[in-house]
């Protein structure tokens, strides 16, 4: 039976007064494929940021691969390296090389060689299939090119969990399917993904589980096929009825 | 699957807000803080009282010679004896009033730019009134108006004399050296640059200079140049390169597409620049057209050295007064308060004027 | 189509009657010139560089009396500002960066503090600051009889800062050999420790140990030689101090005007610059798993600086024009020798001007080459 590699519980968070996730529960198994979608200001990419801290919650407990989430340097230190995250704008670092870009956190968090970081970087590289551009620098490079080296970048860490953030939202449509086609490899292996997106067809192909939250909190989650074919509450069947088709 | 309830927002927990929490993130989170935030306590603590104590504890406010002042602390007595001469310089005191009309008008000038005119034009046009009673009222010599020469005005009013004609007549100059700064043809292109580039590259000490000292050699003996006009012309030429490169800026921000568009229009030249480059320039140039205004205002006080007397000046002259010897600080503090107001004031209004033009641009 | 539409035709056209009517201006000017300089008997030419100067000045790093001629006068000036000037860019350079990131604390008592000292100092008038330096603070300085006694034999009364002097003999050649051995050892350590961490992955904390070695190597030598340097401390005899080096009081009011009012903006630019680098960046860089230090050096600073340093630099360039303000207090710089003494005396003053804006201008066009080359090394690559 695998164990959760991911615990909720009764997650609270405010903006000053303002209440932006309500009691969230989730509990996330080792190798799932989770899907949250959702209407914009649902608290969808909020509750992801949770989950490397790179947010913080007033109440309730995040518990990420045994390590409680609190105010604690070193325990964010852990599960941050653990978990990786790639960004709805990339968020490459445009003073530095594709290479360098990769390379960075292995040589300065992780200590590795160099010569080993490259080697590692120039595998994954030739994974997302851009290792030509290596030694080009991020703003030569097109969107659906810039997403794939972060997906890279993320890889390099070796992490247990990754986290998507509408990695395919700030796109062209004819590059979406570049970035989708790397994420669908990387589901079909066994790392966990939690990914908030708006791509239907992404979620039917490798989710495990869709879930819909809105105004702050989780509506409803179900497998894919029943979802999208079946939902349950009226407030999913109206963002289902705006989005498709 | 699983299908939640609705919940309802709460109120944020009490512990996570409230001053106890607010002072402890924000002043003592790690040692660090703790030390920088006892230094910086100890920083005021060590400046504020004293000065307060000779600002307003032991000052003394009320009284007519320096003999009043006994407190030991600031003797306001000075300022206050001193006041007509800071604001008016040496215009003569029966006269004074005109130049009181003067300051009232530009309220009401103010408070009239609403109402009058239909187009932006038009209220300038209407407005430019203003400048012209102005100037009757101060200088004189019409309609049975005493004349006053230029060199009995002083203060304030000479500094904001000078600031309003710099800051006024360079703008249309300025705007003219951008659009040639643009230029296609060669020869416009690269006088403007040069008079700019030179302009920009030299103190405005050295072209007041050359306007007392040389500037009257390139004109004819019997042309008499009033000491203020020359530094009005400089001042406003000099300040005329710095408008240019503000604008330079604004027009460098319009997309080409927008170029384009006018002339698929078929508009000539002006009409493309003034009806639809220009304006968006001009917005986008708001707070860099504030800030070389305030630095020109700061600038006036340079006049100081080539022998007008604007408010600085006035300062310091009459800390020479020998009957108030000792109190020179007043004086600068005084004044220090002026200029401070004067400028902060500007660059708020920038930020109102920014918010208020900011319709399309993000 | 006449030819008065053609396009060609207006371009030549108009551009003729701007060069026709700055001929006209200018030959208007030259005649009217030419006549004022007859009639007023001026003379012309550069002849008078080499006249005696025939007045003293009260500081000046080269040798000046009143036998020394007027090109040598010229020459102080022109050292006087760029001292100033140094000395100002470097002290507001510091103060600015301190600022800046004060403003950007999360402590709110020193944010609050910054911004107060940039939103006070930036609106005053820099002629005022100079002024009032120069008149309210250093004039309340006690006779030398009361100096306040600093650090290291220093004092200070209303002549001035009284400093010990530093005087290098013979042996010094010694202590400076051993300044650049300590030099090449500290760049040679810092190359072999980054080898070490590219190689095994392995940090060493290298900044103590290049201190110790810049200190302390030339300490050592200095110890076992002993000589080389000696120190000429200014000491009180009568009324007044003799030996060290003095930093008069229009020097050290000028210094603190323009050091003040200068870093105010380059304190702005340096906030800026650090918040124009994307929030993104330093979470792309936190979920990577680098610590707030390690992101602020490897991806937060360098993107800051590229946005910094252009504005910076600029500010340098007013800084040295504002120097020119010392003539308000009589400090010797360009302006206030050049084109204040000298034109008095000489009356020359068309050439005296022309000189004193080409000699800014120099420096200008020097900064400006010296922004285009950084901004040309630090660019961002893009397409």
């Amino acid at each position: 039976m695998s164990k959760n590699i991911i615990e909720i519980k009764n997650v609270n968070k405010w903006y000053g007064d303002f209440h932006v996730l309500k009691d969230i529960n989730l509990n996330v198994k080792k190798g799932e494929i989770i899907v949250i979608c959702g209407p914009s200001g649902s608290g969808k990419s909020t509750v992801t940021r949770c989950i490397n801290y790179l947010e913080t919650f007033q109440e309730g407990t995040i518990n990420v691969n045994g390590t409680n989430l609190e105010d604690d340097v070193q325990k964010i230190q852990d599960v941050r390296s653990q978990v990786a995250m790639v960004f709805q704008h990339f968020e490459l670092f445009p003073h530095l090389s594709i290479l360098d870009n990769l390379t960075l956190a292995p040589m300065h968090v992780h200590g590795i060689p160099k010569k080993e970081a490259e080697a590692t970087a120039m595998q994954y590289l030739q994974r997302v299939n851009i290792a030509d551009q290596a030694d080009k620098y991020p703003n030569q490079l097109s969107g659906g090119q810039k997403q794939r080296v972060a997906i890279a970048r993320a890889l390099c860490a070796n992490p247990t969990i990754m986290l998507f953030d509408e990695p395919t939202s700030a796109l062209d449509p004819e590059m979406i399917n570049e970035v989708l086609d790397v994420m669908i490899e990387l589901a079909n292996e066994d790392k966990t993904m939690i990914c908030v997106t708006h791509e239907m067809g992404f979620a039917k192909k490798v989710a495990d589980r869709v879930i819909f939250m809105a105004e702050g909190q989780i509506i409803e989650e179900n497998t894919p096929d029943e979802f999208f074919d079946n939902p349950q509450t009226d407030r999913l069947k109206e963002f289902l009825s705006q989005i498709i088709h | 699957m699983a299908i939640y309830e609705v919940k309802n927002a709460r109120p944020a927990p009490t512990g996570s807000k409230g001053i106890f929490r607010w002072i402890l993130n924000n002043l003592l989170a790690t040692p660090l803080d703790v030390a920088i935030t006892f230094l910086g306590l100890a920083f005021i603590f060590w400046v504020i009282p004293p000065f307060i104590n000779w600002a307003i504890i032991d000052a003394t406010f009320i009284g007519q010679t320096k003999a009043d002042c006994t407190g030991g602390g600031a003797c306001w007595v000075f300022i206050s004896q001193k006041l007509s001469m800071f604001i008016y310089g040496f215009y003569p005191e029966d006269q004074v009033y005109r130049v009181n009309i003067v300051f009232a008008l530009f309220f009401v000038f103010i408070g009239l730019f609403k109402f009058v005119g239909k187009s932006f034009l038009q209220k300038v046009i209407i407005l430019s009134v203003y400048p012209i009673i102005s100037y009757i009222l101060i200088s004189g010599g019409y309609f049975g108006l005493e004349a006053i020469d230029t060199s009995k005005w002083g203060g304030l009013m000479l500094t904001l004399v000078i600031a309003s004609v710099g800051i006024i007549v360079s703008f249309p100059i300025g705007i003219i050296l951008a659009f040639g700064r643009q230029s296609q043809l060669p020869i416009i292109r690269n006088l403007s640059i040069g008079y700019i580039e030179f302009i920009r590259g030299v103190p405005l000490i050295t072209l007041l200079f050359m306007g007392s000292v040389v500037l009257p050699l390139f004109f004819p003996e019997g042309v008499d140049f009033d000491k203020l006009l020359r530094a009005l012309i400089v001042i406003t030429l000099f300040q005329a390169a710095y408008i240019a490169e503000v604008i330079r800026g604004g027009l460098q921000a319009i997309p080409k597409g927008q170029y384009e568009a006018a002339d698929s229009l078929g508009l000539s030249y002006w009409k493309k620049m003034l009806l639809v480059i220009l304006p968006q320039a001009l917005k986008v140039s708001i707070p860099n057209l504030v800030g070389v205004s305030i630095a020109l205002f700061k600038d006036t006080t340079l006049v100081l050295i080539i022998g007008l007397f604007d408010l600085l000046a006035m300062v310091h002259l009459t800390n020479s007064d020998s009957s108030w010897l000792g109190h020179d600080t007043e004086g600068y503090v005084f004044i220090t308060f002026i200029y401070w107001f004067f400028c902060y004031a500007l660059s708020r209004y920038s930020k109102v004027l920014e918010k208020k033009y900011n319709t399309d641009h993000r | 189509m006449s030819i008065l539409n053609n396009k060609q035709f207006r371009d030549i056209a108009s551009q003729l009657i701007v060069v026709m009517a700055l001929v006209l201006f200018l030959w208007y000017i030259t005649t009217n010139l030419m006549t004022n300089i007859d009639q007023r008997g001026i003379t012309t030419g550069f002849d008078f560089f080499s006249n005696t100067a025939g007045f003293g000045i009260s500081e000046s790093p080269i040798f000046f009396d009143s036998e020394s001629t007027y090109f040598r006068a010229f020459l102080v000036g022109l050292s006087n500002t760029l001292i100033v000037s140094v000395v100002g860019i470097f002290f507001a350079t510091v103060i600015g960066v301190i600022i800046g990131v004060a403003r950007l604390s999360k402590n709110y008592l020193i944010s609050s503090l910054a911004t107060i000292y940039v939103e006070f100092f930036r609106n005053i008038p820099i002629l005022l600051q100079i002024l009032f330096w120069y008149n309210v603070v250093l004039a309340a300085l006690p006779n030398p009889r009361g100096s306040i006694e600093l650090v290291f034999n220093s004092f200070l009364n209303n002549r001035g800062l009284y400093v010990p002097k530093a005087i290098f003999e013979n042996g010094f050649l010694i202590i400076f050999i051993s300044i650049i051995i300590a030099i090449a050892i500290a760049i040679f350590i810092s190359k072999k420790a980054k080898k070490k961490f590219e190689e095994t992955g392995k940090e060493t904390k290298v900044l103590p140990i290049i201190l110790l070695v810049l200190i302390g190597i030339p300490l050592f030598v200095y110890n076992i030689t002993g000589g080389g340097l000696s120190f000429d401390n200014p000491h009180l005899r009568g009324f007044n101090f003799i030996g060290g080096m003095n930093f008069s009081p229009e020097f050290l009011a000028l210094t603190f005007a323009l050091s003040i009012y200068t870093a105010t903006y380059i304190s702005e630019a340096v906030r800026s610059g650090i918040e124009a680098v994307p929030k993104g960046q330093k979470e792309a860089a936190a979920s990577l798993g680098l610590t707030p230090n390690k992101s602020l050096m490897l991806v937060v600073l360098p993107q800051a600086i590229r946005i910094s340093i252009p504005p910076i630099i600029n500010q340098y360039l007013n800084l040295v024009k504002n120097s020119s303000l010392a003539t308000a207090i009589g400090y010797p710089e360009l302006v206030t020798v050049f084109s204040g003494t000298v034109l008095n005396q000489t009356g020359q003053a068309i050439e005296i001007i022309m000189v004193t804006m080409a000699v800014y201008l120099t420096i200008s066009l020097s900064i400006s080459m010296l922004l285009n080359y950084v901004n040309k090394k630090m660019e961002i690559k893009g397409r």
